[in-house]
């Protein structure tokens, strides 16, 4: 389904490689959590599944495609076999709930006699069959959150690939998100998704990738969010003091800007639609 | 249902963009009036040019008791040198290039002069003798002028040998000159224009631009997300090559067929029956112009 064969992207500006040297297989109806401090290529893994980069050496093979082939002009047509979610949502903020997942089917072309039977059932399976015409500001992160997931399944794509979906929410919230994701995966799709939240991870005990400056350090079954990464940075990285006695580093994904720290979830998304009011009309 | 979406779509970027949409048809008018101006320019000159090159004659005029120039020696040209003149004019060689010649004596030139200079106080200088007798050409080809020069030019008796065209040449290269001035200035204005579509497209993509990432991540094609932009430019500037289309049939009928033909009633001007044919071409061009830059502007915000 995704295969990555010595897989290294180096960007243009950067001296460090975002992704090392990245082996790695995902079987069809697998859920795969792509675990790893900012920075450490989870985001650049997602990227360049979704073709937006090209690697840099290695080959990735997803749906059968060699994505190091596939062409500018066929990128369209292979992305409608992905759905993507991301930690910011990305609704459209002047249209309802119901136009916001439509509005994935209407640049495809589908009818509208298609669309109004597929979006309702959608928004059901995420649990939001009775809110089609509220606008995005009008509900609640997590509610937010569960119209982006319809609109990126509500295509059927093979592979839904999520990014952080939950940084925004509160552990309540979030676990219900993970229970939408996890009925999708269990319907048969592929789920890859890159996540900094310990609870959920132990939580689900699924497969964890672990990505540390790029390079998998860590692919196991059933994993835990950190086993072996507090070890794999003491012995690695870090001097040790002379009694030898581990530095206790907690917690590993310690982020320099704390208002997008991943560990200390808001309850609420941050309002940010005042920004569509000012950009609406740029003069 | 996909078209009417691309309208939709294109309709409410002319909405958020007004201002700059009302822009781009300002300058496609003034543009594409240049343009059309410089045809109309180039229009009336091959109209006159047809119209006055055909009266054009070469005028050979004989030597008169007063005359040095040429082969002329103060001496009045004599019967055997008028027939020699004639005999040569009617001769193998220049036959086939004369489409009719006359003859024009010290009489005929001076009613003429008195009818052309009526009312001026130099008819009253001017006796008949002073007027040379002359030989009027028209040739079949008015540009083998030459011919006539080689033949006749020196020959005794004859004063000098005049292309009428020659008088013309200098009109027809100042209208030529207004003409290109026209073209330069609508040039720059039509980059001026290209440069202003580009920029409201980039700036009409960046008002959308969330949608933008989001049909790029679902899968429209490219052709679906660069339509409604390049739709939203052409109809900017159709509008616009429309009022050019308007303001050149304006000027035809209100200053060129009203004014200046009024004004000076012996030249023959262009009317709106024959500039019609500057119409498809300006809406061509504008269109081509805004589908055209709009598409480079909307590839390159979206290039992936």
């Amino acid at each position: 389904m995704i295969r990555f064969d010595g897989v290294s992207k180096v960007y243009k500006s950067g001296n460090r490689p975002a992704l090392h040297d990245a082996t790695l297989e995902v079987k069809p109806g697998e859920f795969v959590f792509l675990v790893g401090a900012s920075g450490s290529g989870k985001s650049s893994f997602l990227r360049l599944i979704l073709r937006e980069e090209r690697s840099s050496t290695g080959l990735i093979h997803v749906l059968g495609q060699d994505l190091g082939r596939l062409s500018n002009r066929k990128v369209p047509a292979y992305r409608r076999n992905l759905g993507v979610v991301f930690q910011d949502f990305r609704l459209l903020p002047t249209k309802t709930v119901f136009d916001n997942v439509a509005f994935a089917l209407r640049v495809l072309g589908q009818s509208e006699a298609y669309i109004y039977d597929a979006v309702p059932e959608v928004l059901g399976l995420v649990g939001l069959g009775n809110k089609e015409n509220r606008l995005p500001h009008e509900l609640s992160g997590g509610e937010q959150q569960r119209v982006a997931i319809a609109r990126a399944v509500v295509n059927k794509p093979a592979i839904l690939l999520a990014d952080e979906p939950t940084g925004n929410l509160d552990p309540a919230t979030s676990a219900g998100i993970m229970d939408v994701l996890r009925n999708i995966n269990a319907a048969g799709t592929t789920v890859l998704m890159a996540t900094h939240d310990t609870a959920i991870v132990n939580d689900m005990k699924r497969r964890v990738v672990e990505l540390s400056d790029g390079r998998i350090v860590r692919d196991e079954a059933g994993g835990q969010y950190q086993t072996r990464a507090n070890r794999a940075v003491v012995d690695d990285s870090f001097p040790t003091r002379a009694d030898s006695q581990p530095i206790a580093i907690e917690p590993l994904d310690f982020d320099p800007i704390p208002a997008f720290d991943p560990m200390t979830p808001t309850s609420e998304a941050v309002d940010l639609s005042y920004l569509d009011r000012l950009e609406e009309d740029p003069l | 249902m996909k078209m009417s979406f691309v309208l939709i779509e294109a309709w409410n970027g002319v909405r958020r963009n007004i201002s700059m949409v009302v822009s781009v048809i300002l300058v496609t008018l003034v543009s594409l009036t240049f343009v059309g101006s410089a045809a109309l320019l180039q229009l009336q000159i091959s109209n006159m040019k047809s119209y006055w090159y055909d009266k054009a004659q070469v005028a050979v005029y004989l030597c008169t008791q007063y005359s040095t120039l040429g082969a002329c020696d103060q001496q009045e040209a004599s019967t055997d040198q008028i027939a020699a003149v004639e005999a040569q004019l009617d001769s193998d060689t220049l036959k086939p290039y004369i489409d009719k010649w006359y003859f024009e004596s010290h009489d005929d030139a001076y009613k003429n002069f008195t009818k052309q200079f009526k009312g001026s106080p130099v008819v009253d200088l001017v006796t008949p003798d002073l007027l040379p007798q002359t030989f009027w050409v028209n040739l079949t080809d008015p540009t083998q002028a030459d011919l006539v020069f080689e033949a006749l030019g020196g020959m005794s008796g004859v004063e000098s040998v005049i292309d009428q065209r020659s008088y013309l040449d200098g009109i027809f290269s100042m209208l030529n000159a207004a003409s290109l001035t026209a073209v330069g200035l609508a040039v720059l204005m039509l980059v001026a224009a290209a440069l202003l579509i580009a920029t409201t497209i980039r700036l009409s993509a960046f008002s959308r631009r969330r949608e933008l990432a989001i049909m790029r991540l679902v899968g429209a094609s490219n052709w679906f997300i660069q339509t409604p932009f390049i739709v939203e430019g052409v109809v900017a500037a159709t509008i616009g090559s429309v009022l050019a289309c308007g303001a050149i049939a304006g000027i035809v009928v209100f200053f060129v067929d009203g004014y200046l033909a009024s004004a000076l009633p012996t030249t023959s001007f262009i009317t709106l029956a024959d500039v019609w044919i500057v119409f498809p071409g300006l809406l061509l061009a504008g269109a081509v112009l805004a589908a055209s830059s709009a598409y480079v502007a909307i590839s390159r915000y979206l290039r992936v």
